[in-house]
Parts: structure tokens; sequence; C-alpha cells
């Protein structure tokens, strides 16, 4: 065999690696940048605004440009409140973890704004189906923390019995769906979500998020070209933080542009700064808008940085440089819409390290009171019978004989 | 009574369900317009809209995990896969998702999702067109599984299974379609004249999780379903054996009173299905039927099934169980 000279197969590797120098090249956009689109824009004339990046608040934490929503303080400090809770939540939920009182936990470092900002843009009718990244949007809808913390600790009181890992949480009463451990299939079974509303004839948008590490996935596709072609009421978001676990974005798409991928799926595609409160909100609110006047799906990618690990289980050090959270491309979101309402008279220092202790004993007593019902390192826990219900709405034979064994070796 | 085929009689069935419940939406592929590529949804979306029975794009998974959506949000989809040889891009939808979400949920979501699929071989489908999946769907928690094999079965068995709340994988046998199939290829009857092919228009259901006794006998208690279960009929009826012949219907949950009562009378059982022998469904059959009934076994139970190669085209005589094959198997468990 006569060998070619060329190179091997192609592997791409992250931009940086540890002991490289950490380097981020977007945000560079500024919020004059781009226009606020109609509605009833053409997917065409989208095109600038999947390619380039919309934000609201500039580096100097001024609102500007089309795109402000224009909020009122109450508003903004309300969507500062929830990104600080779910903060000081992730925080004592991770020591907890540290401590063998949760088996694993998924911090949402970094990307509080984008489940809390596009929640509150959305309306109460509206389905949330979420991955494992957005639990903040259940403070904006209302979910009592105990609850939350009950189901982390896999205690008595876990709504789910004891039958998923934590941070799966499942909220039917403020219409946030169940997350499932497999990376992207919410994202086309939210599809499915939208178009029942639709053939219902109600007033329902359905938001859904999926990764940049699964938008590799069949399940992406299935949405878009589902979505697309039924006119679903529905917001597709591709959360891009650069990492899924310890794969850089560059092997989800050799194209490092997320949003420009809905575009010859026909649907109108805006990327947008996941970590500016102003501009996930109104971005969202305009997708709402769209849906909800049957003009179809919107597909957005929301930018951003997954400033800590991917899980309790995971040490990125191994494979992105140590240092590169210190240069958080983006920003810390609760810092830029401080630091905005702090510009515009709305808030001090001070009410916000008030407002820190008030949350900070808020999560303590809401511990303090989830943990009665037990937690992971001492119960109890949800009675095994748990493990046979369920299954189907009423146990067939074979589960009630195996149930009756399982009864049998437990209780002797 | 009208005669139907089993083409008819699914078409019925789906017709009644539709005009029966709101919530009903049908859809996959060419199943709208032009009605299903085996007629099965024929008329539907003139008659019912095409905002309740249309196509869907060649995207099973897609279709899938529409129907997911759909099922959790309050409707009651009934999808169709062309061929359940084309099933596997909708796995991860149906084992992951379908089949676990009451669960992981606490009960907060449900999927009552029924997905229709043509199985089996006989029609010269190769290996992509025949296959009888059946036991890839049997090893999973929270799915009802179907298989018919009649005009009659068909139409009770599939409303049963869209009203179930719970996600039905419901296989029809493709062979059987327009007449039942008694192992001779060159000698196919329609369902006309078939007492099974008497089928009434209106609604009526066959409970799930029951099996049918298709003939009855006392010397050997031959398990079937789908296809199998008339090439079978034809096996006893070469073999001149009195059996006992049971179409399970459902395989999960399973009719294990049926079959266990058939076999504590005859004290013999042949397990029969096209599907291949390694973890096939019959094995499942025979390790539960050894388990019950071993002191009433006066012989090894038979297992006749496909061989555990692909499906092949031209050959596929000798691949599918033969009446000749079942009907050494039964004669051989009349040995002392």
């Amino acid at each position: 065999m006569v060998k070619k000279k060329t190179e091997s197969i192609h592997v791409p590797d992250a931009p940086h690696r540890p002991g490289d120098e950490t380097k981020f090249e977007q945000w560079s956009w500024k919020p004059e940048d781009l226009n606020r689109l109609d509605i009833e824009c053409s997917v065409d004339d989208a095109i600038n605004h999947a390619t380039g990046l919309v934000r609201v608040l500039d580096d100097d934490h001024e609102a500007k440009g089309e795109w402000n929503p224009n909020l009122t303080s109450e508003e903004l400090i309300l969507g500062l409140e929830h990104m600080l809770r779910m903060r000081i939540f992730d925080e004592r939920m991770m020591k907890m973890q540290r401590t063998g009182k949760l088996s694993f936990y998924m911090r949402s470092f970094g990307e509080e704004a984008i489940a809390i900002a596009q929640t509150m843009a959305l309306k109460n009718q509206d389905w949330l189906f979420p991955t494992y990244r957005q639990p903040g949007a259940q403070f904006v809808r209302g979910r009592d923390m105990v609850s939350m913390i009950c189901h982390c600790i896999g205690n008595e009181e876990d709504n789910v019995k004891g039958r998923q890992m934590p941070v799966h949480y499942t909220y039917r009463e403020g219409r946030y769906i169940s997350v499932s451990s497999p990376v992207g299939t919410q994202f086309s079974q939210a599809v499915g979500v939208a178009l029942a509303s639709k053939y219902k004839e109600l007033d329902e948008v359905t938001i859904t998020w999926i990764g940049d590490g699964a938008s590799a996935e069949g399940d992406y596709h299935y949405a878009l070209n589902f979505a697309s072609i039924f006119k679903a009421p529905v917001i597709l978001n591709v959360v891009n933080n650069q990492w899924a676990i310890s794969t850089h974005s560059n092997f989800a798409s050799n194209n490092q542009n997320f949003a420009i991928r809905g575009i010859p799926y026909g649907i109108p595609s805006i990327r947008v700064d996941g970590n500016d409160f102003l501009a996930l909100y109104s971005v969202t609110k305009w997708a709402r808008e769209r849906a909800a006047k049957n003009l179809g799906p919107t597909h957005i990618e929301v930018l951003t940085y997954r400033a800590g690990a991917h899980s309790s289980s995971d040490d990125p050090s191994r494979y992105r440089p140590k240092d590169s959270n210190d240069f958080w491309p983006g920003g810390d979101p609760i810092e830029r819409l401080k630091l905005h309402l702090v510009q515009t008279n709305n808030w001090s220092e001070k009410m916000h390290k008030e407002l820190e202790e008030r949350i900070d004993s808020e999560v303590m007593d809401a511990y303090k009171e989830a943990v009665k019902f037990g937690d992971l390192a001492n119960g109890p826990y949800p009675s095994s019978d748990a493990i046979f219900t369920e299954v189907y709405e009423t146990p067939p034979w074979h589960l009630l004989e195996q149930w009756d064994e399982m009864k049998r070796w437990r209780d002797e | 009574m009208p005669n139907m085929n089993m083409v008819q009689s699914v078409n019925s069935a789906l017709d009644n369900m539709l005009s029966r419940d709101s919530d009903i939406v049908i859809f996959g592929e060419d199943v709208g317009y032009f009605g299903g590529v085996f007629r099965t949804s024929d008329g539907l979306q003139e008659k019912h809209g095409k905002h309740r029975v249309f196509d869907s794009p060649l995207s099973e998974g897609g279709i899938a995990a529409t129907a997911f959506g759909m099922g959790i949000n309050g409707l009651r989809p009934v999808v169709e896969i062309q061929f359940a040889d084309y099933i596997f891009p909708a796995y991860d939808q149906i084992v992951n998702e379908m089949a676990k979400v009451r669960h992981r949920s606490g009960g907060e979501f449900w999927c009552p999702v029924t997905i229709r699929t043509p199985a089996g071989g006989g029609i010269r489908g190769g290996h992509h067109h025949s296959q009888s999946p059946e036991s890839q769907f049997t090893h999973t928690p929270g799915l009802k599984v179907v298989y018919c094999s009649t005009p009659f079965n068909s139409k009770g068995l599939l409303i049963s299974a869209i009203e179930d709340n719970d996600p039905v994988i419901f296989f029809e046998p493709k062979r059987c379609y327009r007449g039942p199939f008694y192992g001779d290829p060159h000698n196919v009857p329609t369902w006309k004249e078939h007492p099974e092919a008497e089928v009434p228009e209106s609604y009526y259901k066959i409970p799930l999780g029951e099996a049918r006794l298709a003939m009855e006998g006392d010397k050997c208690t031959v398990i079937a379903w789908g296809t199998m279960v008339h090439v079978a009929e034809q096996a006893i009826r070469n073999s001149g054996i009195s059996c006992d012949l049971l179409d399970l219907q459902t395989l999960v949950p399973w009719d294990r009173e049926a079959v266990v009562s058939s076999i504590e009378k005859t004290g013999r059982c042949v397990v029969v299905h096209e599907a291949p022998k390694t973890s096939g469904f019959g094995a499942e059959m025979v390790a539960s039927i050894q388990e019950r009934c071993f002191y009433h076994l006066e012989s090894p139970i038979e297992r006749v099934t496909g061989w555990d190669t692909p499906f092949p085209h031209t050959t596929e005589w000798d691949y599918m169980p033969s009446p000749s094959r079942i009907a050494e198997a039964i004669l051989k468990t009349q040995e002392e």
C-alpha cells in the first residue's frame, strides 16, 4: 500500500487548556449595534441578529439600545433577588454535598440570569422544559425552597419519591416539566408540548433549553425541523456555556455560532448575551409575542460561560486553565444587574448586603426545615414501595409479585 | 356484521376513536393525505381534519418526541412508525422518556401515547422490512406491548391501547393485513370467510393482558403471537395432535393465568415466535412456565423461532418458523 503524505484525522482541541493563557473574544458587541426586530420579520432579517449579539447593558452598566425592555426598578430588583437566591442556594447545597448530605449537585453559577430573566418574561401559563441548569425558573414560579431541598436530599418529602438524582426537579404546579438526564430529549419534546397547546387553542407558549454540547444530538435537529414545519409556539434556546464537561463547544459545531443554525431551518434566530438580564428578558418577551401571534418558533443562542464545574463530580482544572473564571467572559450576571441598579440610584451596596443576608437565612431556615423530613446520609428516605408505584398507572401482576418479594426481604 | 381485513379493522378502530375523543391526534410518515403505505389511515384525514390526522417528517425520533410532548400536555397521540425496523431512532424517546416519565416525575406527568408499527416477515421485505423487535420493548418497565393477529382482535386491542394511560407499543403483523397466513407463500387466502374477520363497525374493546384461546385441545399448549398464530394453527392441524393454541395478544403484561391453566391441562408446551431465539420473548415464557408448571410438565418445553441471524430477503421461508418445524416440535413434546 502506498501511503499518502498527509495528516491523520483532524481532532479539534479547546482554545485553551491547563497552562495556556486564557483569552476570550466574544462580547465585543454594543447595545446600539443591533436594531429591534419587528415580530413579523423574515428569517433573513434576523441574520445579523444571529451572527451578532443582542445586549442591553453596556460595559459601563448602562441600559441602552432598541432592545431595552424598560423594566421598572421593582421588576429589576425582583430579578436580582431571584438570581441571588439561586446563587446562595447553590452554594449551600454544594456545601451539603461535600458533607455527604446530597449524592450529587449541579450549580447554575454564572448562568443564573438565563432561566430567571427568561421565565420572568413569560406568562404563568407558559410551559418550561428545562435542563438541569435552569432550576432558577422555579423561584420565579413560586416554588417553596423547602420542597426543592427535600428533592435534592432525597428525603421522605421528595416529590419524585427518591427516584431521580438531585437537581432533576419536577414542579407541575409551576408548569416546570420533569428534568431528564439524557441530554437534549426535552428539546424535541417541547415542540410536542407547544403543539398540544396550539391544538387546544390556548394562549400558552413553551420554552425549552439545550446546552451547546447536547445540540449535537439528533433531538436538537428534530426540534428545529418539527417546530418550523408545524409552526409551533415554542422558544428554542441553545445555552452556549462553551463547555460540555471537558468537551469544548468546538466539538458540537465547527461553526462557532449556534444561533445561525436556525436560519436554514426557516426560524428567525437571535444570539443574546446570556449574562445580561435585560437583553435576555427582552429577546424572550419578543419571542413570546411572535409565538402568541402564530408566527411560529424562535431560535435563540444564549451566549454565556460555565463559570463553575459541570457538577460536584467534576474538576475543571483538569481540562481548562484554572484562571479561566477570572476572565469570566460577559462578566457576572448578578454583578452587572446590581451595578446597573446602583448606577440608576435604585440600589446600594448596603441594600445588596442586607438582601444577601436575608436570603442566606431564608436558605438556612429552609434547609433546617427540609432535614426534619430526613437527609441522604441518615434518612428517612421515601418508602421503597415507590420503586413499584407509578411505573404504570396500575401495577400489573408481575410488578405486584415482585413488590411482595421485595417487601418480604425488606421487612424481615 | 361486516367482513373486514386487518387494514380495515385498524382503520375502523382509529376512526371510532377520533370520533369519540377530541384529544386524539394521529400522525406519522405518509399517514395523512395518502392514508398510510398500508392504507390503515385511509380517508381519516378527509373525515376528521388535517389538524387531527397528518403527515410528519421522516424522523422517527422526532415523531416519538413530539408525541411525548403532546401526551404530557393533555393529548392522546396515536403515531405510526412505518416499519418496526425503523423504530430505533425513536428508541431513546420510547425507552428513556415515555416509559419513565410517570415514575420519574412522581406521577405529576404521564404519557398516554400509542405507537402502532407494522412488524414481522413474509412480505419479501429483507432484513429491514421484516423484523419483529418485540423483545426490545418487553424488557423496558413502563411500556405495555401488544401484538395483534386478526381483524377482530386488532380493533379491540387497539382501542384498549389508545385508551390506556400508559405508553403502548402496538405491533401489527403486516403479513396478515389482508389475510391470515398459514405458512404457504403460494397459497395466501384473504380474510373473507374467516370468523375473526367478522368485525363490528362500532366501538368495542379487548382488554390488554388477556390471551385468546384460538384452538382448544388437550395434548399440548402452543403459544404464539402475530403471524405465527396462524402458522401454528396450520402446524397443529398437520400434526394431528389436539392442542390448545394461545394467541398471547399482550406481551406486557402477559396472561400467565391462561398459560398456566392450559399447561396444567396438557402438560406439554411449544412457544413460537418469528423473532430471533436468543433473548426472544419465548425465553421469558419458558422461564416463567417452568417456575409455575414444573411438576405438570411431561416433556421439555420446545421453542420454534427465527434464527439468530439477520432476516433474509429471497430465502425468508427458510428463516420463518414453518408449519413443519412447529409440527415437529409439537410431536417431540408427545414423546414418552
